[in-house]
């Protein structure tokens, strides 16, 4: 272990010796709270598995009427909001100030595109009395009540999703408070790699749901 | 170390005397302080209703309570003591407290995540004892579907959201003990140096980590199919019942060890210190705190040999089940190594310890007729299955609890409790305990179901022995809160380190512990448990 300067950082708590303890304390912290995280989803696409083969001519017929094309237009929102908070990463860590704000705000930006893409998707569902419950219609071929089934995990599943994409708008708005008061720099850069570990994984989450819940039905057809 | 000053140094507890200086704090061991009293506060609720139906058992008709208050006190039974009781106990009281004196930390890794840990429970805890209140809940605390999410007319959607949010304080308390255990141990205290105690909760926390997530997802699904009507357990809707039986039991079943490990912890600890030995095959003991962990994720389907889980299924489930009562047996077969030739001193943190290996040994030994398919057709759902998982879950779990408070409170307080009143108050509680919960393995083996309102006229005498041993359990569980409050005050000042044990909490820490645990980071150059060897 390394003390790096003999006059205490600020941003180091009194409880770690010094700013690279309470970094790897910080990073571990975060990879054991994504764990939970995969096996929370991870519980969700158990269920999915289960009720995919057994009412598989229902899941198909249902992943037809989702839209691959804003589907697939949302995924490369998400991946190119990855790279941005990356870049937000990266020029924190090195101290850039202004780079990293804009880099912040492109990062929300399109995290805010994914979530307007995702309500015109759910409102389509909506009009088209697609929502289980007692006012579920279906004119496909499958039986509606599987039908049901796999729209009501497709709202929980991208609706946990969604959720997960509203808190990491919250943590980039945090971020970029932080950042305005100019509390990162080379030696201190720690919850903007933090949040973007998070932003990563709600990025990886949907890299499966995606082709779980729009493609592979049409695949089996 | 000090020995000699009248006028009291400064520790946690009187450093400052407000009311936030409490409820803002940070301090680890303040927030221990914080749990103790709520946890006391509902095993106190969870002990009540246990009494309640308990009475009403002791006729064969209904007559005390009605059958719907009935199944509502033993749903919120289970579910106060599992949520609220067993998995914090141990975890989030002492090893709140311990884990970062053990370790020569200053406090735990994020110790603002610690107090909102607390909240987070005290949230839940409201949330259920609003959901009693507003209709109470009848489905046992397992909320198996579809009864749950269809037909059951109670607040399940309130204890739903209950148990959820509980589970958020119990990921932060795993999580915060997982990364304070990898890096924040003093120089020197390498992890073949750690006191069992610590193997313990870092084996728990693993498990609190991986399993509760799921549990939290169940009971979302749950909430949602019974709000919006949306079928994933409801077969009408194409739903499948037995998948929330997995999904349940994947997380609950581990929760056994969430709550039995860290007791066994509190035992290793206890032992070595009145026996003045090191423990016998302290590696073993370790390692056996990672197989049950381990090996605990993948016995659930024993909770299913009755709910059409396929045969080969069965086997294998039943086959792990036997495997993993094997690192038990490790255990209590290393402790009582530990004793033979140990010099024994009979304080009562040492005859906690001798309760919890007996009736630990009886609790996992019944459960092996549990795990065998052809015997749990006949015992499945009988009074068997409740004796079997109280002499775990009260004769284990709840015996190193006390045994680990009695052990600590010098350290925690600073005062001495009555040796005499605490032994007395052990005597009860094992007898007590052992007149309640045996008759139920002869009724369970007789077939009398559980969770039911009446019973056969023939088995009043097994269950008027049962309720009258439930009386003197209660009036044990309550002795301690009268000497302990008692010795607050009035107890004898306890000496730096009363009972001559090892480790840095005894050993370096002031007694109380200063608020930042020590005066300069301790290092560590020998093993746990040092004692002096014995010639052989």
């Amino acid at each position: 272990m390394s003390t790096s300067s003999e006059s205490k950082h600020p941003a180091l708590a009194d409880h770690f010796i010094d700013l690279k303890q309470q970094y790897d304390s910080a990073q571990l912290g975060m990879w054991s709270f994504l764990l939970t995280e995969v096996m929370m989803f991870g519980g969700l696409f158990m269920c999915y598995i289960v009720a995919r083969s057994q009412f598989l001519e229902a899941f198909v017929d249902a992943s037809h009427h989702l839209s691959i094309g804003l589907g697939g237009f949302n995924t490369i929102v998400l991946i190119v909001s990855s790279l941005t908070m990356a870049m937000a990463v990266h020029s924190a860590s090195e101290g850039h100030q202004k780079k990293t704000f804009k880099f912040l705000l492109g990062t929300l930006f399109l995290g805010a595109v994914f979530l307007g893409v995702k309500y015109i998707e759910y409102s389509a569902k909506i009009e088209h009395n697609n929502i289980p419950g007692d006012n579920f219609e279906w004119h496909g071929v499958a039986n509606p009540a599987n039908v049901e089934l796999f729209f009501g995990l497709y709202f929980v599943m991208t609706g946990l999703h969604a959720a997960h994409m509203i808190i990491g708008g919250g943590l980039l708005i945090w971020l970029m408070v932080l950042n305005h008061k100019g509390r990162f720099s080379k030696e201190f850069s720690t919850p903007v790699e933090l949040v973007g570990l998070y932003w990563h994984f709600v990025d990886i989450v949907w890299i499966f749901l995606f082709p779980l819940l729009y493609l592979i039905g049409r695949h089996s057809a | 170390m000090s020995n000699d000053t009248s006028s009291p140094k400064v520790n946690y507890l009187n450093n400052d005397y407000s009311i936030k200086s409490w409820l803002l704090t940070v301090d680890h061991k303040r927030i221990a302080i914080l749990y103790l009293i709520a946890i006391s506060f509902f095993f106190l609720v969870g002990g009540l209703m246990a009494v309640l139906f308990r009475f009403e058992l002791a006729t064969p008709q209904g007559d005390l309570v009605s059958a719907e208050t009935y199944n509502k006190l033993f749903t919120m039974h289970g579910m106060v003591m599992v949520f609220f009781f067993l998995i914090p106990s141990v975890p989030a009281v002492l090893g709140n407290f311990l884990l970062p004196l053990m370790i020569g930390a200053k406090d735990v890794a994020f110790p603002r995540l610690n107090l909102a840990s607390w909240y987070i429970y005290m949230l839940g805890g409201t949330l259920t004892i609003f959901a009693a209140i507003s209709g109470g809940i009848d489905t046992g605390w397992t909320f198996y579907t579809p009864y749950s999410s269809t037909y059951a007319n109670t607040a399940v959607v309130t204890a739903g959201i209950a148990v959820f949010i509980t589970g958020f304080s119990s990921i932060l308390t795993g999580l915060n003990f997982l990364v304070t255990i990898h890096k924040l141990r003093a120089p020197g205290l390498t992890w073949s140096r750690l006191p069992l105690f610590v193997w313990a909760h870092y084996a728990t926390s693993i498990i609190m980590l991986l399993g509760t997530p799921v549990l939290a997802i169940t009971v979302a699904l749950l909430a949602v199919e019974r709000g919006l009507g949306f079928g994933i357990f409801d077969p009408n809707l194409g739903g499948d019942p037995v998948l929330f039986q997995h999904l349940f039991w994947f997380y609950s079943h581990p929760a056994v060890y969430i709550m039995i490990l860290p007791s066994m912890g509190v035992i290793s600890e206890i032992v070595a210190a009145f026996c003045r030995k090191r423990v016998f095959g302290y590696t073993f003991v370790a390692a056996s705190s990672l197989a049950i962990a381990v090996i605990g994720f993948f016995v659930w389907g024993h909770h299913l040999f009755l709910s059409s889980q396929s045969v080969f299924a069965g086997m294998v489930f039943s086959f792990l089940s036997y495997i993993v009562a094997v690192p038990s047996a490790i255990k209590v077969f290393n402790w009582t190594a530990t004793m033979f030739r140990g010099s024994i001193s009979w304080e009562t943190p040492m005859l906690y310890v001798l309760g919890f290996i007996g009736l630990f040994s009886i609790g996992g030994l019944t459960g092996l007729f549990l795990a065998n398919l052809a015997v749990d057709v006949h015992l499945h759902d009988t009074y068997f299955v409740v004796a079997h998982f109280h002499y775990v879950m009260v004769g284990g779990v709840i015996m190193g609890y006390m045994g680990g408070l009695h052990y600590y409170w010098p350290k925690i307080t600073g005062r001495m409790y009555n040796e005499f009143w605490a032994k007395i108050s052990f005597l009860l509680i094992f007898v007590g305990f052992n007149l309640t919960f045996l008759p139920q393995f002869v009724l369970g083996q007789l077939g009398m179901p559980r969770r039911y309102y009446f019973y056969d006229a023939e088995w009043q005498t097994l269950n008027v022995l049962s309720s009258a041993g439930a009386s003197v359990l209660g009036i044990g569980y309550l002795l301690p809160v009268i000497y302990f409050l008692y010795s607050l005050k009035n107890g004898k000042i306890a000496s730096q380190n009363p009972w001559g044990a090892k480790g840095l909490e005894w050993e370096v820490a002031d007694t109380p512990p200063d608020p930042h645990n020590f005066h300069e980071i301790p290092v560590v150059t020998e093993e746990a448990y040092a004692y002096a060897k014995e010639a052989h």
